[in-house]
């Protein structure tokens, strides 16, 4: 949360396991906490903050962020 | 009641340091959703505990451009949006995806504080990479409310 804070073009997103089977499968989520970076680079349990900012940003430069898997299907209307 | 008396002692001297009003825009939708009724009852006792704080229901199927406008997709999820004198709305990009309860609660408490001073302390390593970010850059964390 402080990393989108501190910079216009970082979003967070706290998501609730439990009540989102499908993201659960989409992101092989088997533990929690489980971080996803742009739907691709994860990082398992909780790190120290600055190991955390590494880890997450570490693979960015050159791949296409904002890919569909980053994206939350909506569920059904009603 | 989702907060008893000393947890709603606790909301309020944790929020007390906040600067500005923090709207809280709740995606929700009437049908197809679990816990949106209780995620609402949570997040108006907040506002009563904290009247800084305020609820703005945003219905996914009928105020489909402000949902859109917000990024909200799924109900239950909480956009926190800082409001300024002039009422204009600061939106750094922080969502709750599901109620925001139990542990979630904590997260979304320290969410509002950050929304409403706008200052994250992080370590100088840490900006240093962060500046380095330039392009759109989505971070989604799964937790559990245990």
């Amino acid at each position: 949360m402080r990393m989108a804070l501190l910079n216009e073009h970082v979003t967070a997103q706290v998501v609730e396991a439990t009540e989102f089977p499908d993201l659960v499968r989409r992101f092989r989520v088997t533990g929690v906490p489980k971080t996803v970076v742009n739907g691709q680079v994860e990082i398992l349990g909780a790190l120290p903050e600055e190991a955390f900012v590494a880890q997450a940003l570490a693979a960015l430069p050159g791949r296409r962020p904002g890919t569909e898997d980053a994206t939350l299907e909506p569920r059904a209307e009603g | 009641m989702f907060l008893d008396e000393t947890q709603r002692r606790q909301v309020a001297e944790m929020l007390a340091p906040m600067t500005r009003p923090v709207r809280l825009a709740f995606g929700t939708q009437a049908f197809g959703c679990e816990t949106c009724d209780d995620t609402k009852r949570l997040l108006r006792e907040l506002s009563e505990v904290e009247p800084r704080v305020s609820v703005e229901e945003v219905n996914l199927v009928i105020d489909k451009d402000r949902a859109g406008a917000l990024h909200l997709e799924v109900a239950p999820s909480v956009a926190l949006l800082a409001v300024g004198d002039d009422g204009t709305e600061w939106d750094p990009g922080i969502r709750f995806i599901g109620i925001p309860a139990g542990y979630e609660f904590s997260s979304l408490l320290e969410a509002v504080l950050l929304v409403s001073t706008g200052q994250g302390v992080l370590a100088d390593s840490s900006r240093e990479q962060l500046a380095r970010v330039t392009e759109p850059t989505a971070i989604q964390v799964f937790v559990t409310p245990t």
